[in-house]
């Protein structure tokens, strides 16, 4: 399996967020700003990504019967290591972010992957699914993180980017605009993902088509 | 009155799953049918006093005296996993017909936002003892009102004509947000 196609399936096909409906509550609820957002989805990434490359190292040694306990072990302690370096370097973002940082420990997209993926293949697959995997999170978290920012409050990142007349609906940044807006998202990618099972569908049956004429 | 506040501001104004956004696979996972999600319910609103009692102990007794606060989180994690399994095997051997009936959300709620989420809080707003207790259960309370209220909405949905695309879980979140939106009228009410 080629590493581009193991990256790549994260951020649509599998995302983690949108298509998948793993790990929501961060998406909902650091998402009011566009720096929190990207934040959590960076620090989300890390820990997949580390989490992975370790469990990958570790699984000949590891009893399948007691894997669950070790698995939770290591993302605790990783998300401990990322906790205390955001404290140190970024405390911003660090109290931004909160309790929810600590939360990353269960977030089951993290426990799902080391389960599938990390068990059953080398360091490097590994590796490169971690990444798809949270690059996948981090831009669904950027996209609401974005929506939510945008046009609750017209800026971006804290930069105004609508003209000062623009008066958004409070509502986007505060809980409720949340959900609907990742209700809202969903259903976007469900219309794009049926659009392209259709298009799929199509092609095959232009490819029955010639055959049967070949076969003719 | 201190202790009543406490409780109403957990149940209703910092209600857990509608705004402080924790629990929600279980929340719409769950909510599809209205027995299971008042099973579900009871179990998160008796785990989680039970084991924020314990993770208070852990806290007090032996993080902060061996000045091991790092260890936090692993320490959480671990001991709440580890009591909801004991938990699970000892219902199982002692009462088979209430594990009949909980048995499957014991499991499910093992490692969650919620069963990890309130002890954390407790810790970082340095609740007491009793504080920590009355803090859980109203948290508990307030999931089980979250996730009653929204099962019961979903089984009217069943016979609603919803957009192909917005079926499942695209409206649910979207009836979240509006279930959300009512308590938001509860806000400021109660000042934490």
């Amino acid at each position: 399996m080629n590493y581009w196609a193991i990256f790549k399936k994260g951020i649509f096909e599998q995302n983690p967020i949108f298509r998948l409906a793993l790990s929501l509550c961060p998406a909902l609820a650091v998402t009011s700003n566009v720096f929190s957002a990207l934040g959590m989805g960076m620090a989300v990434m890390f820990v997949i990504t580390s989490n992975n490359v370790i469990v990958s190292i570790v699984r000949r040694w590891v009893n399948p019967k007691v894997r669950v306990p070790v698995f939770i072990t290591i993302i605790a302690t990783i998300v401990t290591l990322t906790q205390l370096l955001l404290e140190a370097f970024l405390p911003a973002l660090y109290k931004e972010l909160g309790i929810y940082l600590a939360l990353i420990v269960v977030f089951a997209i993290i426990l799902a992957r080391a389960e599938v993926f990390a068990m059953k293949n080398g360091i490097v697959p590994s590796f490169f699914d971690g990444l798809g995997m949270g690059a996948g999170f981090a831009l669904a978290m950027l996209a609401v993180g974005t929506i939510r920012e945008v046009f609750g409050t017209g800026a971006f990142l804290g930069i105004p980017v609508l003209p000062a007349s623009y008066n958004g609906p409070l509502i986007l940044i505060l809980a409720p605009g949340a959900f609907m807006v990742i209700g809202l998202m969903i259903g976007m990618f469900n219309v794009i993902g049926q659009w392209q099972d259709k298009r799929a569908e199509e092609k095959q049956k232009a490819n029955q088509l010639t055959v049967q004429r070949g076969e003719a | 009155m201190e202790y009543f506040t406490l409780f109403m501001g957990a149940v209703i104004v910092n209600n857990f799953v509608l705004t402080r956004f924790l629990g929600l696979c279980i929340f719409f996972g769950v909510s599809k049918s209205l027995d299971a999600s008042i099973g579900m319910g009871m179990a998160v609103a008796s785990i989680l006093t039970a084991s924020s009692a314990l993770a208070w102990a852990a806290y007090n007794f032996v993080l902060v005296p061996f000045d091991l606060k790092f260890l936090t989180l692993p320490v959480f994690v671990i001991l709440i996993a580890g009591f909801v399994q004991f938990l699970e095997i000892v219902i199982k051997r002692f009462a088979p017909a209430l594990y009949n009936m909980w048995g499957i959300y014991l499991v499910l709620i093992a490692t969650n936002c919620v069963v990890l989420g309130v002890p954390l809080i407790n810790v970082e707003s340095n609740f007491t003892f009793i504080k920590s207790i009355v803090n859980a259960f109203g948290s508990g309370v307030g999931f089980a009102l979250a996730i009653v209220l929204m099962a019961s909405l979903r089984e009217k949905l069943q016979y609603a004509d919803v957009p192909k695309s917005l079926q499942g879980l695209g409206i649910a979140f979207i009836i979240a947000g509006m279930l959300a939106l009512s308590f938001l009228g509860f806000s400021g009410m109660i000042p934490m």
